[in-house]
């Protein structure tokens, strides 16, 4: 068979054909059930394909020729891991929970691995994921093993978690779908900082999906530092939804992968929700990365910003699409989308598509777009100071990304994100010498 | 100290600067003035090395190395610095984090420990008093924001921490009230001694009654039409710039 390996939507039904009585909840009906439905739905879609309008602009031909096997992850694998960041952290290999590398005392909430509490997770997983419209939550959905699963009781303050997803290197492509379950209860608050890295030189598919239920009054900081190896595929879709007077942050950087789509769908469900979601893509060499948020202003008086910076250097491509769709409810709706992209480099492309469907007519939402290049007056000042040309154009880059990452609030993820900027600007020197 | 001969340049093919003959001494403070549009700036400019001007002859030296061929950071830490008629914003770059990068790029050139953010805070607030500036300067934008007043006073800040061996000051005087013009005439003069050169451009006289200098040069259409002592600007003042140029 391996020689003959199924690639596309029929290597991943294969798969799945093969590996269902040996995934998670087997004996479970109900995610039998679900893995059923979001076969069948996959078997229908199969990858979105650029005729579909959400994905114009992204090919996933890439994906679909790659033709993945099982991560074979050893037990050596994650043994260099990068540092904890806060007080406690779960680590995934290859999708997979690894509790001899996680550390997790004394954390003042229910933490742990979707594959070990799945029984007790009826109505959890698929709350939020819309695997009919989305054919990477149906393949999510169908080859899921595992994901973290986090609960804040009322009132608790959680601090800060630490999500770490680690590829292992591997010969052959490998695909793993982890599905993450975030629930905050009325009044608690989490930072959760999740970084997905993976070897230099593997090719990998990374597909999570996270539902995340953020309750009355409850505070969610979520920081997304996507470093993933040069050569991977990362395709995630977050599924937020913020009760009254809930905030959902959203912070994603796009700094490593190939080819990467950061999908986001928020619903603002209660009044005077709350969502910011801001985001950077540094994109190098050949990477594709691609924004799309899809924010639902369901309740009055609910809040949304929206602040997109891009910096594209050599040949890379951009695209942010953006909807904001405010239903007759919702008034009094407080909205804004910024997309901004810098240019390092004529070669690069942007593709950046915002839309507003408005039914409400009480309601103030703004959006807009800017491409340029580094200012060379700004430049200049800077050199006539005695600054070195890189350092002066690192810090126009940072000064550009500025207004994305204050909306980072939590000091140990803002720490992170700069720490983040910082080595993609000096590996793109690296490459350029 | 700056030795500038037969300079000529263009924008965009246009003529600009057409054979200036200018040499400052070291220790002296000469003052360049013209009427507008005569190339000032464009003098200033080139001498620092913006983009975009074209050198179709002569040359520029400083300290006998040739200016021209260097690179704008180089410039600086050779020891010139250009205090600009019209200071560049930089919205998102903090102003502290300005100075200090600034700073400290130029003590690695010249072989100094670099200054923590704890001493670079003492050393800039003292400068800044010095000059009457709300420490708040520090934590806001690169000139966002600030008055014309104030930028001009931020150019003179940064001139007082670089601490160069040249500068050139392009009318660091226009529009700035009396107070104000005291206050940046006063950095001026405190920089004054024999290791410091400086050319001051000015379009008014005014300024030069607070900075006394050791030269004027009149430049008008891209040459310098006349040269003389403290007293050709006072000439200026009464007759204005079109009998020197009709004398030239
Ligand atoms: N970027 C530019 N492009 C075209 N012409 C310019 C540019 N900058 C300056 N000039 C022209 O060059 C001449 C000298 O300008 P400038 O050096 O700014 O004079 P000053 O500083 O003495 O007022 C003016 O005629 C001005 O219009
Ligand atoms: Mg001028």
């Amino acid at each position: 068979m391996t020689a003959m390996q199924q690639k596309g939507a029929e290597g991943f039904l294969h798969r799945y054909e093969g590996l269902r009585e040996r995934l998670p909840g087997v004996r479970l009906p109900w995610v039998a059930a679900l893995r059923d439905v979001a076969a069948v739905a996959f078997r229908a879609s199969g990858l979105p394909t650029r005729r579909i309008e959400a994905w114009r602009y992204t090919d996933l031909r890439a994906v679909g020729e790659a033709g993945f096997d099982e991560a074979l992850t050893s037990l050596e694998d994650g043994q260099d891991l990068p540092a904890m960041r806060g007080s406690a952290r779960a680590v995934f290999l290859d999708g997979r929970f690894r509790a001899d590398l996680s550390d997790l005392d004394g954390v003042g909430y229910a933490v742990g691995s979707l594959a070990t509490e799945l029984r007790k997770l009826e109505g959890r997983v698929g709350a939020l994921a819309r695997p009919e419209e989305q054919p990477l939550a149906a393949l999510n959905t169908m080859l899921f093993e595992d994901g973290l699963v986090v609960t804040v009781p009322a009132g608790v303050e959680g601090g800060v978690l630490d999500l770490l997803s680690v590829a292992s290197p591997t010969e052959r492509p490998s695909a793993f779908h982890p599905r993450h379950l975030v629930r905050l209860e009325p009044g608690s608050s989490l930072t959760l900082i999740e970084t997905a890295t993976g070897p230099e030189d593997g090719r990998y598919l990374h597909n999570p999906v996270f539902e995340i239920e953020v309750g009355e009054g409850a505070t969610l900081n979520h920081a997304r530092l996507q470093q993933e190896g040069p050569r991977a595929f990362q395709l995630s879709t977050v599924y937020a939804r913020v009760a009254a007077g809930g905030t959902y942050d959203n912070f994603t950087l796009n700094a490593g992968g190939q080819l990467v789509r950061n999908e986001i769908h928020t619903a603002l469900v209660g009044p005077g929700g709350a969502c910011h979601m801001n985001g950077a893509q540094l994109l190098g060499p050949g990477q594709h990365a691609d924004t799309t948020t899809f924010l639902d202003h369901a309740a009055p008086d609910c809040a949304s910003r929206q602040t997109y910076k891009t910096v594209l250097s050599s040949k890379s491509r951009g695209v942010f699409q953006g909807k904001i769709l405010v239903r007759r409810p919702a008034q009094r709706t407080d909205g804004y989308q910024m997309n901004q992209t810098l240019f390092l480099s004529p070669d690069a492309e942007i593709d950046s598509k915002p839309q507003l469907e408005i039914y409400a007519d009480d309601v103030k939402c703004s959006h807009g777009a800017t491409v340029g290049e580094l200012d060379a007056e700004q430049l200049f000042y800077l050199r006539a100071r005695g600054i070195p040309g890189e350092r002066a154009r690192a810090m126009l880059v940072e000064a550009f990304l500025t207004e994305a990452v204050e909306g980072v609030s939590d000091p140990v993820a803002r720490g992170a994100l700069e720490a983040a900027v910082t080595g993609w600007w000096s590996r793109q020197m690296k490459d350029a010498a | 100290m700056l030795k500038i001969e037969g300079l000529s340049a263009e924008i965009d093919g246009k003529p600009i600067l057409n054979g200036i003959d200018l040499e400052v001494p070291t220790g002296e403070l000469h003052a360049v003035m013209g009427p507008n549009g005569s190339g000032k700036s464009t003098l200033s400019y080139v001498l620092a090395g913006r983009e975009g001007y074209e050198v179709t002859g002569g040359s520029a030296t400083f300290d006998g190395q040739d200016l021209l061929a260097m690179e704008p950071e180089e410039r600086a830490a050779a020891g010139l610095f250009l205090a600009f008629q019209y200071p560049v914003e930089l919205p998102g770059v903090g102003n502290a984090n300005f100075l200090r990068t600034a700073l400290n790029a130029l003590r690695r050139t010249r072989g100094e420990p670099e200054l923590d953010a704890m001493q670079f805070l003492k050393v800039a607030r003292e400068r800044m008093r010095a000059l009457s500036m709300p420490e708040d300067m520090l934590k806001r934008g690169v000139n966002v924001g600030f008055s014309g007043g104030e930028k001009k006073r931020n150019e003179v800040l940064q001139m007082a921490l670089l601490n160069p061996r040249m500068a050139v000051l392009d009318e660091t005087d226009s529009g700035l009230d009396i107070d104000a013009l005291r206050i940046v005439a006063d950095g001026v003069n405190a920089m004054r001694g024999p290791a410091f050169s400086a050319l001051v451009i000015t379009h008014y006289q005014r300024l030069l009654e607070y900075i006394v200098p050791d030269r004027v040069h009149v430049l008008v259409g891209g040459r310098i039409v006349k040269s003389g002592g403290p007293e050709l600007a006072k000439e200026l003042e009464v007759s204005g710039y079109a009998s020197v140029q009709a004398a030239a």
